[in-house]
């Protein structure tokens, strides 16, 4: 891997930088491999760095069907936070925070990293009880979730306008400090350099579109749209299509796929340095280093896998960022996008085997742009041991037909 | 915003309703079943990328209950397919 560092940026600006190599291979698709991942989102190639590195298995395959981290890594809001209710989820996310926070070194990319904490703007007794439930369960594992006072909130967030005449007032906030943003792209492209200098073959352009399976009805390989591939476990990073691609193993699973949009302004001079939260009128704002806002909402309340703008979401949104942020009404909307997300029946995660011998899935990710370090870290500890790692052992599948159910919520809108 | 069309109201904006999601079977009875067969009842979806059946309640207006198809990914809201009932209506 040619790594980056000031010298090797100096080096090469002396040829005028056209002496970059390719930062990951396109080798021509071979008959087999020990492992196949479907889907080269952050998930897939998180989980493809860490079966090489911890594990030694670079035989693998990351098959891709558009464009490495063209799915919801490209289209998510980039917002990294541990600030959850049970204690399993608090611990997952706290240890996915802190590899965050040596990514960059980590991979040798910079990821732009920058941890500056959450703001929850709170307009409801009911929402304040929920989260100050959260700030005591976490208390137990170590990230902070703290209540502050209106004039807190308003020292930390000036942009906002005058808050007597909101519809609801707001009655306190609360302050997640190691909440974080990283570049969305930079961290799939770091993770599959890093995953590719070991070994492992990223595929773009290549739709899994069937399995293989033996008398036993094992899967042994995938069926793509370049031809047959065999595999010795085929493991499911899939995103919102996870419910498609399983049936056709035969699969049934409990997710629901729906539309999560974003959007962002023309870029102004800093005006936010924190990510503001409004989780009771469904609404969250941030600047990134462009100086663009980039808000977003909850999600749109239908099935859908449209990957565009629901309008009457969309409205929903914006009235509560103008009732909040009047000044904001002066701004233009530069793009606006969605991104089919898929939520388990307990709204947790899920990474697991399945009844289908061979195959793997690790889905339930609405919001898992921050769990993809530990997500990959714990898929790949059972892909290549069988067994599932510490930090996941209740994110199986078996927590269904147990009845074990993981109950969580996202943060931004419950209406 | 979607136009949805209510058999008491007629054609009326989505803000109306409340969508519940996929047209499951009727709760099946616990006690019939072993844990796994209930809590895939409970739990597991088809959720079709494609044209599905599903519930709205007109919860700001009649009330009740409606059965719509739609395409999961165009939004397109169409007839039922030939063989089911035009709008089956939950109680
Ligand atoms: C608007 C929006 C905002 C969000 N904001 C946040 C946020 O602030 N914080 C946060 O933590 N999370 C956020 N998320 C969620 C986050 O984007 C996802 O949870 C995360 O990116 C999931 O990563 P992934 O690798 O599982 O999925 P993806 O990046 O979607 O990767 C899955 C890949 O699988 C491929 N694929 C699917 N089917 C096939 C097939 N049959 N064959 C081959 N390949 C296939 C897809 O093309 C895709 O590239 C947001 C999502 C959206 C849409
Ligand atoms: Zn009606």
């Amino acid at each position: 891997m040619q790594r980056f560092s000031f010298l090797s940026l100096a080096r090469n600006a002396l040829s005028h930088h056209e002496g970059w190599r390719r930062a990951w291979r396109s080798p021509p698709l071979r008959e087999a491999y020990d492992v196949v991942i479907v889907g080269a989102g952050g998930h897939g190639l998180s989980t493809a760095y860490h079966l090489a590195k911890e594990h030694g298995i670079s035989n693998v395959a990351v098959i891709e069907k558009g464009w490495l981290g063209g799915g919801n890594t490209a289209r998510n809001t980039h917002t990294i936070r541990a600030n959850f209710l049970r204690d399993v989820s608090i611990r997952f996310h706290d240890v996915s925070v802190k590899l965050y926070e040596q990514l960059s070194r980590e991979l040798n990319y910079n990821i732009l990293f920058s941890q500056r904490s959450m703001i929850d703007l709170i307009q409801s007794w009911g929402k304040l009880r929920d989260l100050r439930r959260r700030s005591l369960a976490m208390a137990l594992h170590g990230p902070a979730y703290d209540l502050i006072s209106v004039d807190e909130l308003r020292r930390r967030i000036p942009a906002m306008g005058d808050l007597s005449g909101v519809r609801l007032p707001p009655l306190a906030g609360m302050a997640h400090p190691q909440a974080a943003m990283a570049r969305h792209d930079a961290v799939a492209w770091s993770y599959a350099r890093a995953a590719d200098a070991r070994g492992v073959e990223i595929h773009q352009h290549t739709e899994v579109t069937g399995f293989l399976r033996d008398a036993r009805g094992r899967i042994t390989g995938v069926e793509t749209s370049r031809g047959t591939v065999r595999a010795g476990q085929v493991a499911l990073a899939t995103a919102g299509n996870t419910s498609h691609v399983a049936a056709k193993a035969g699969l049934s699973l409990p997710l629901v796929t729906r539309n999560l949009q974003a959007f962002v302004s023309e870029p102004v001079k800093p005006i936010i340095d924190v990510i503001v939260n409004c989780p009771d009128v469904g609404l969250y704002v941030m600047q990134s280093d462009k100086g663009e806002l980039v808000i977003g909402g909850g999600t749109d309340p239908i099935p859908s896998y449209r990957q565009g703008c629901h309008v009457a979401t969309f409205e929903d949104v914006v009235a509560s960022l103008v009732e909040l942020f009047p000044r904001f009404k002066a701004l233009r909307m530069m793009r606006q996008w969605g991104g089919a997300i898929e939520f388990a029946y307990d709204a947790s995660p899920i990474i697991s085997k399945t009844g289908v011998e061979g195959l793997l899935v690790s889905t339930g990710w609405y919001g898992g742009f921050k769990s993809i370090p530990v997500g990959g870290l714990t898929y790949a500890h059972l892909i290549a041991t069988g067994t599932p790692h510490p930090l996941a052992e209740a994110f199986g599948l078996d927590r269904f037909t147990g009845l074990r159910f993981l109950l969580e919520a996202g943060t931004v809108a419950q209406r | 915003m979607l136009q949805i069309s209510c058999p008491w109201c007629g054609t009326r904006p989505e803000g109306e309703f409340i969508c519940l999601g996929e047209a499951v079977p009727p709760r099946p009875d616990p006690a019939a079943l072993s844990e796994a067969e209930w809590a895939a009842a409970l739990a597991n979806r088809a959720n079709i990328r494609g044209l599905h059946a599903e519930r709205w309640w007109h919860v700001r207006s009649c009330g009740r209950i409606l059965t719509i198809w739609r395409d999961t990914v165009s939004h397109a809201i169409v007839p039922p397919p030939d063989g089911t009932a035009a709008l089956e209506v939950k109680p």
